[in-house]
Formats: C-alpha cells, structure tokens, sequence
C-alpha cells in the first residue's frame, strides 16, 4: 500500500496499571500526525485499564504509532470491526469505488450503481474516510459494541 | 436565422402542458428517439426533453436573513452552528457559502482532512428541519443597539432562505488522473499515482448544458428543477467560456459554459441537497439541478439527442499539471469510454471513477418529466440569452 495513503482503524489498547493510558494517547497525535478518536474507555486508578480508539493517518504514521504504543508498553491487538453502507445515505456517485483494495464496491454498468458486497470486503477503512456523505460506517464487533457511532 | 420545417413556441408548448398533451421524454431517452425518427420527425413528436445532474457543486451558498427582535440588532459577524457566514450584507441578511469549514476544523493538517462538516452540511441540516445554533456578534450602533444573539433556528425561523449559486452544472469537465509517484486528494476525488485511477464528473447524456450546447433555449428567468424544488436560471455563471473548442457535434472539449441559479430552500428536497466532505480538500454541496429543454425546433431536438460517445472529455493531470497552472491535455477520451470501466493513459489502464451520481440525475431528470407532465411545472421564456458560440 502506498504510505501516504488514507488509513483508518480501530484498536484495542491494554494498559499495566502504572502506564497513564490517556498521556500516551495524546502524544501518538503530537508525535505521528494520527488523528485518535477514543471510542470507548475503562480506566480505573491502579487497575489494568483497556480502551478502544479510531486511529487515521497516511499508513506510514500508523505503523509508526502501533511501534510507539507497543514500545510504550501496551498490547496493541486490532479491534474486529465490519463496514456497513447506509444505504438511505448512500448517493451512489461511485467516489468509495476509487480506492477500494478488494473490489468490494464497484460500479454497476448497466444499473449505474454502486454496488457493495460485504463478503468481498477486508474492512481496510478506506471507504469511511473517503466517502463524502458518510455513508460507510464501520462498526465494531467483539464486545467493544456501539462505539463507532459518532466516528 | 435558417428556417426550420419544425416551428414550436414556449406558449404553444405551455397549452399543451396544461391540456395534459404535452410529451415529455428525458435526455437518455431522447438519443433514440432522434437515431430512429430523425431530427425533423422527432422535433415534432416531443415538446421537452429534461435533463439532469446531481453532483458536488461548489460555488453555491445559501443567502438567508434571521430576522429581528427587540432590541434589533446590525450583525457584523454571523455563524451557524460554528460555521461563519458573510454577513457584510445588512442588518440581519448573511450569505454561507457552502465550502466553508466550521470554525476550528483541523483543515488538512491532519493529512488527508476529513472536513466532517461546512456551509454544506449546515444548508442540508436546515432542510431536514434540523435546529441549528445561530450566533451573531454586533459593535452596536444607534439604531441598532443589541449585540449578541445565540439561539437556535430552524429553517421555518429564517424569514428567507435561498440557494444562490453563483456557478452550477458545468458544461462538460476534465477527467483527472495522477501521473505523480503519491496520492494526490483533489477536488475531482482521491488519484492514487502513476494513474491508476481516473477521476470523472457530469452526467454525460443527461447533462443540462450538454443537450442545449450553445444555449439557446436557455437564459436569464429559465426555471429548472433546483434541489427538489423549483428555481430559476439567472444568467451565465462565473467563469462562463461562451467561446469554447467544439466538436462537429457542437459539445464543448473542455469544461465551458455554466449557470447562475437561485431557489427557495423551504421548497426543496434534502434527497437532492446534500453536504458533502471531500477528502483532503474541503466541505461542498452536492445538488440535483435539471433543466427543462423546450423542443422548439429540429435543431434543438438534435442537441437534446447527444449521446456518450458524442461527448469528448479531456484527461488532465492533477498530480503536477493542475497545481501549478499548466493546462496540458493528456488526450481526449469520449464519455462513452469513460462509462466502459477503464481507459488508458500514458500506456497505463486506469480505472475510471465518476464523481456524479448517474441514479441521482436520471432520477432529477425524471422527476421534472413528471412535473411537467401532471401539469404541475411549466415552462418560463427566457428574458436575455446566454453568450455562447
Ligand atoms: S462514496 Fe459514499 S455515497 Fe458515494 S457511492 Fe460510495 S458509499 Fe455511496
Ligand atoms: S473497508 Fe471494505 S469496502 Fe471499504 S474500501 Fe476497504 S475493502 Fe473496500
């Protein structure tokens, strides 16, 4: 993938009861130019805390923040998450089908539509990013529930 | 002016309208038409041919006034919802244009910026009767005393509320591809490099300005379909080519003529007004606008029959050529091509992308058929014509 290219994903972070979670989150945006959205937060003082949260940046600064937080200390995994398509939202004007890896959106010749097969789909994010009206929503799966909401 | 074996006027083709004889046929279906009967059979067989195009179009904005209570007030500075809105206008007259950012978006220092909402999103809030925080801030003057106002509005609040779009429905448009080594997030969508992605807009067949290429049915006081309600066409738009290169067809090569429009908002359709971020670049509006085409004579009924493959489009390119000015046509592809999936460019196949909703235009196209149709829509004479050769 291009490095420069859009990315977006959802993580979940475990943190040791001494490492302040929120700190580090904050200096990934300072140090890696990578937008955060904490999505959700259990953060008890001198407890284990677990939080999930949207990272975006080019693919680059993703990696580089991933290397930072694990040399922080956390365990990084990646959060399930399934993409799904508004579709009373969706204007099929074919903008997601430009940088869909896994020709999971593509435009119909005949009908002119955009047309969405989740199967095919490999929840890369890009299309939440790009689509202008939003209609791409990600959402998380595995317990993290409803957070993706307001991503 | 040569003489035509077809003669229709607007009037005439009003009585029809309002008789319930009138036939109407959209752009799309028009091509046939004109293949099978011929210009001059099908100049007398169909009275209007609609068009269509639902699509990002900066250059439009909404003109509203918020109104007074006592003490009144001169704004100087007006938002909606933390959007800023030009209020160098009068007392209680702003004008939000729809690229405009909310006040504190990161823009793209987060590269690529998401620019999650602007005058766009405030314009389509409105409409879906949404609330939405308006403030002002005044220096106060004798007669106009208050200096603050911080309420919430919704659409039925504002006294007026108008799109006034200074250039819509562009005539035809480039094609963009990226011939540098990184993404690129443009205007026309994201262009991953070394072309493998090719960028294009309009609705080619459907597009108003494609089916009446020199504009001759269309002018000042034209009323179209605008956003699901009704407007009117005030003139040529900003940056207006009246003197394009054309084809044997007549269809411009490159992006020409465009129109000046406005409509009352409270009429609208927020299925057709929609605030858009684009990646990178910034908040816009993307609106359905369709023209009715009166089909006067057989001249007219030719234009009204272009097709795809009469459409010419130029590929440029926007990794380096668009951002330093350099007006480089790559090639020319038709419309048609572009439809097919795939061109090639620079001996590499690049996918192609629209940026145009074609369900979205057909459907505006449609919807004025049925207007005119039931009786509900007739057609204006246009008061002063369109500069275009
Ligand atoms: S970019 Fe968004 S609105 Fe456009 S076709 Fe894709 S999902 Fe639909
Ligand atoms: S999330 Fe799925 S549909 Fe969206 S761009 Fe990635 S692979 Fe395609």
């Amino acid at each position: 993938m291009d490095a420069d290219a859009p990315y977006s994903q959802i993580v979940y972070l475990v943190f040791a009861p001494d490492v302040v979670g929120k700190a580090i989150v904050c200096s990934l945006a300072r140090k890696f130019d990578l937008e955060f959205n904490i999505l959700k937060a259990q953060i008890t003082p001198r407890q284990e805390g677990a939080m999930t949260l949207e990272l975006s940046g080019s693919a680059a600064a993703f990696q580089a923040g991933l290397d930072f937080l694990r040399d922080q200390g956390l365990k990084v995994s990646p959060a399930a998450q399934r993409i799904t398509r508004d579709e009373a939202s969706c204007m099929h004007c074919g903008v997601c089908t430009s940088l869909c890896p896994a020709r999971a959106l593509h435009l119909d010749r005949v009908s002119r539509e955009v047309v969405f097969e989740s199967e095919k789909c490999t929840t890369c994010g890009l299309c939440t990013q790009v689509c202008p009206v939003g209609a791409m929503q990600a959402r998380i799966e595995n317990g993290a529930e409803e957070a993706a909401e307001d991503a | 002016m040569a003489s035509h074996k077809v003669n229709k006027t607007i009037k005439e083709i009003n009585e029809r309208i309002r008789k319930g004889l009138a036939v109407v046929v959209n752009a799309r279906d028009m091509i046939d038409i004109v293949r099978d009967l011929g210009k001059v059979a099908a100049a007398g067989e169909v009275d209007v041919v609609t068009t269509g195009t639902f699509s990002p179009m900066c250059s439009s904005g909404l003109l509203f006034n918020f109104g007074q209570e006592p003490p009144v007030i001169k704004g100087a500075k007006v938002w909606l919802n933390g959007v800023p809105a030009h209020a160098g206008l009068a007392a209680v007259d702003a004008y939000m244009g729809c690229t405009e950012p909310v006040k504190g978006d990161p823009l793209n220092k987060v590269y690529p910026g998401r620019f999650s909402y602007g005058g766009g999103h405030v314009i389509e809030d409105l409409l879906r009767g949404k609330s939405v925080h308006l403030r002002v801030e005044a220096y106060g003057t004798d007669c106009y005393p208050r200096k603050n106002i911080e309420k919430d509005v919704r659409l039925a609040d504002l006294p007026t509320a108008m799109l006034l779009n200074p250039r819509n429905a562009y005539q035809n448009y480039n094609c963009a591809v990226n011939l540098g080594k990184k993404i690129v997030y443009t205007y026309m969508g994201p262009l991953k490099p070394k072309a493998k992605n090719a960028n294009y807009a309009t609705a080619g067949h459907l597009s108003p300005l494609l089916n009446d290429p020199y504009l001759r049915t269309i002018g000042l006081g034209t009323k179209i379909f605008l956003g699901g309600g009704t407007g009117y066409v005030l003139g040529p738009g900003t940056q207006h080519n009246p003197k394009p290169p054309r084809n044997e067809r007549g269809v411009p090569e490159c992006a020409a003529g465009t129109l000046m429009v406005r409509g009352d908002l409270k009429a609208m359709n927020p299925r057709f007004v929609r605030g858009v971020s684009i990646l990178g670049y910034g908040c816009s509006l993307a609106l359905g606008l369709g023209v009715p085409i009166p089909v006067l004579n057989e001249d007219v009924a030719w234009y009204a029959g272009v097709s795809d493959a009469d459409i010419a489009v130029p590929v440029k390119d926007y990794g380096h050529d668009y951002p330093n000015g350099v007006g480089r046509v790559l090639k020319k592809v038709s419309f048609e091509e572009l439809v097919s999936g795939e061109i090639e460019v620079e001996g590499v196949r690049s996918a192609t992308v629209p940026l145009t909703s074609y369900t979205l235009s057909l459907e505006v196209a449609d919807t004025l058929k049925q207007w005119i149709q039931n009786g509900s829509f007739t057609l204006t004479e246009p008061q002063e014509a369109i500069e275009s050769q």
